[in-house]
C-alpha cells in the first residue's frame, strides 16, 4: 500500500506525464492495454496512470528473469501484481497466452507490450503475435491502445538514470480482433491504432 | 511595518483591478478582440496571483521563498529541455543539469554564498556540460546540442535565482525586518505589471511591429509606452524600495520593464523555431510555466546587478 502510492508518485514526478483519454473511458472491465515499449520505466506509467480501482485489477506483463532477481524486484512485482511470463523456457503445453488467460480469469486486466523488448529508435516497432492469439482465444477482451510519448528520452536504453523531462500517455478508443481477420493484418492495425494515437 | 501592509495592500488592489478587466475583456465579442491575447492576459494574471502568494512567504520565511523559486525552475527547465531536441549522448550530462546543477543554485542562494552561486552555472555548469557531452562520444551537431542544454540551464535556472537572491542582497538604505521582502515584491509586481501595461499599449497605440515573424502583437509603441506606464507605476511604489530618490524607482522601472519584454521575445523566438508541434501533447497537461516566468527570467540577474552596484553596501 505504501509502495504503491510512493511508487506511483515517483513514476509520475519523474515522468512529468500528463495522461488522456482520446474517445475512452477508464473502466474496470476486463481489457488489454497494450503500448510502445521505450523505457524501462513503460509497464509502472501504465499502471500508475490508471484510476485506482481499475489498477487494482490490472496486472502488467514482465519478464520473469528480471523481476524475479534480487528482493527488491520481487517486491516490487508483487506490488505491481505483475504477471510474470518466462521468456527462456517456453514450453508447449504451457504456452505464456494460457498462462495469461488462466492467470486473470474473468476479473483482470492486462498491460502488455506487444513489440516485446524496448525500441531503440523513435519508430514503434513491429508487432509480436501475442496479442492475437490472446484475442484469438478470448475475443470479446477490449483491447485498449496506448502511446507512450517522449519516455525514450526520459530514461533511454542502456541508461539506468532517469532525466525528468516530461511525458504523455494517450489511452485509445478499444479494438477488438474482427471475426476471420488475418494475423498479420490485425498486427497491422493494432500497431496503426498505437501509432495514430501520436498526433491526436 | 507600514509600508509592508501598504505594499500588500496595493498589490492586492492592482490584482484585482487586473482580475477584473481581464474578466471583462473576456465577455467583450463585440470588440472583435483576439481570443488568444485576452487568454494569454488571464493566464498573465493569474501566474501573478501565484506569484504573490509565493511571494507573501517571502516575508516570514525566505528560505521557503528560494525553495518554491527552485521548484519552479526545475519544471521550467523540464518544460525547455521537452521542447529542445537532444539526444541520447546527452542523457547523462542532462542528468547532472536536473540533479546537481539546479538544486545546488538555488542552495547556494538560500545561503547567500554570492561568490560562488554567481559563477556557477556560466563557468563550472557550462564546461562541464561541454565536456561530458563529449566524453559521451556523440559528436553529430555538437555545439548546437551543448548550447541547447547551456542555455536553457543559464535561462531556467540562473537568470530565474536571482530573484529570490533579492531577498538577501543588503543595500544602503533598507529599514525594517522585511525590506528585501518588499524588494522582491516590488520586483516581481513591477515585472508582471510591465507586461500587462505593454499589452494594453500595443492594443491602444500600437504601428509599428518590432518583428512580425516572431510576434505580431509586439510593437515599439507598445514597448515604449509600457516601459513609461511601468515607470509611473514604480513611482508610485518608490515608498515600498531602498532606493534613495524616487526617480531612481522609476528608472529602475523602466530597466524592468526593457528586459520583460526582451525574455518574452527571446521566449517567442524559442517557440516559433520549435513550433508548436512537440509542445502540443506534453506541454499541454501542465499549463507553460516557461512562457509565464519568461520576462522575470531576463530581467531579475539585471535587477539584481543593477540594485547592487548602485545601491549596495559596501
Amino acid at each position: 500500500m505504501i509502495t504503491e502510492t510512493l511508487l506511483t508518485w515517483t513514476a509520475r514526478f519523474i515522468s512529468g506525464v500528463s495522461v488522456r483519454w482520446v474517445d475512452s473511458q477508464p473502466d474496470t472491465c476486463q481489457r488489454v492495454y497494450f503500448a510502445n515499449h521505450t523505457s524501462h520505466l513503460d509497464g509502472i506509467l501504465v499502471w500508475s496512470a490508471l484510476p485506482t480501482p481499475v489498477r487494482r485489477l490490472t496486472r502488467p506483463i514482465a519478464a520473469k528473469d528480471y523481476w524475479e532477481r534480487g528482493f527488491v524486484r520481487r517486491h516490487l512485482h508483487q506490488v505491481f501484481n505483475a504477471l510474470l511470463i518466462d521468456r527462456k523456457e517456453i514450453k508447449v503445453h504451457q504456452s505464456p497466452i494460457d498462462l495469461m488467460l488462466r492467470e486473470i480469469g474473468d476479473t483482470h486486466s492486462l498491460i502488455l507490450f506487444p513489440e516485446g523488448s524496448r525500441s531503440p529508435g523513435h519508430e514503434i516497432g513491429e508487432f509480436k503475435s501475442g496479442l492475437y492469439y490472446l484475442s484469438k482465444k478470448r475475443p470479446e477482451l477490449e483491447l485498449i491502445p496506448v502511446h507512450i510519448n517522449n519516455m525514450n528520452r526520459i530514461l533511454p536504453r542502456g541508461e539506468y538514470l532517469p532525466v525528468p523531462m516530461l511525458s504523455s500517455l494517450t489511452f485509445g478508443p478499444p479494438i477488438w480482433l474482427e471475426a476471420g481477420e488475418p494475423k498479420l493484418e490485425f498486427l497491422a492495425r493494432a500497431r496503426e491504432a498505437v501509432v495514430s494515437l501520436k498526433d491526436q | 511595518m507600514v509600508e509592508d501592509w501598504a505594499l500588500l495592500g496595493v498589490v492586492l488592489a492592482l490584482l484585482s483591478i487586473a482580475t477584473g478587466a481581464g474578466q471583462w475583456l473576456k465577455r467583450q465579442t463585440s470588440m472583435r478582440l483576439d481570443e488568444r491575447s485576452v487568454s494569454t492576459f488571464n493566464s498573465r494574471v493569474q501566474a501573478w496571483w501565484f506569484f504573490s502568494i509565493v511571494l507573501g512567504f517571502a516575508f516570514f520565511q525566505p528560505k521557503l521563498t528560494v525553495i518554491l523559486f527552485g521548484l519552479l525552475s526545475f519544471w521550467a527547465l523540464r518544460e525547455f529541455i521537452t521542447l529542445t531536441p537532444t539526444s541520447t549522448g546527452d542523457h547523462r550530462a542532462l542528468f547532472w543539469v536536473f540533479f546537481l546543477f539546479t538544486p545546488l543554485q538555488f542552495v547556494l542562494v538560500a545561503f547567500d554564498f554570492y561568490a560562488f552561486y554567481s559563477i556557477l552555472i556560466p563557468v563550472y555548469a557550462f564546461l562541464f556540460i561541454a565536456a561530458r557531452v563529449a566524453v559521451s562520444g556523440d559528436f553529430q551537431h555538437f555545439l548546437e546540442r551543448v548550447a541547447k542544454i547551456q542555455f536553457g540551464l543559464l535561462i531556467c535556472v540562473y537568470c530565474l535565482s536571482f530573484a529570490p537572491a533579492l531577498l538577501y542582497i543588503k543595500c544602503k538604505n533598507m529599514e525594517g525586518n522585511f525590506a528585501n521582502a518588499r524588494l522582491l515584491f516590488f520586483f516581481v509586481t513591477i515585472v508582471l505589471f510591465s507586461e500587462l501595461l505593454q499589452f494594453l499599449c500595443n492594443r491602444l497605440f500600437g504601428k509599428h511591429l518590432i518583428a512580425e515573424t516572431i510576434d505580431s502583437n509586439r510593437t515599439w509603441e507598445g514597448l515604449l509606452g509600457g516601459a513609461a506606464a511601468t515607470a509611473v507605476v514604480g513611482l508610485g511604489l518608490y515608498w515600498a524600495t531602498p532606493f534613495p530618490y524616487w526617480w531612481q524607482a522609476g528608472a529602475m522601472s523602466i530597466t524592468i520593464s526593457i528586459m520583460a519584454s526582451a525574455g518574452a521575445m527571446t521566449m517567442a523566438a524559442i517557440k516559433r523555431d520549435r513550433g508548436e508541434v512537440t509542445s502540443g501533447t506534453l506541454i499541454e497537461g501542465h499549463g507553460g510555466v516557461l512562457s509565464r516566468i519568461d520576462a522575470i527570467c531576463f530581467a531579475a540577474p539585471v535587477f539584481y546587478h543593477v540594485t547592487r552596484y548602485f545601491f549596495g553596501a559596501a
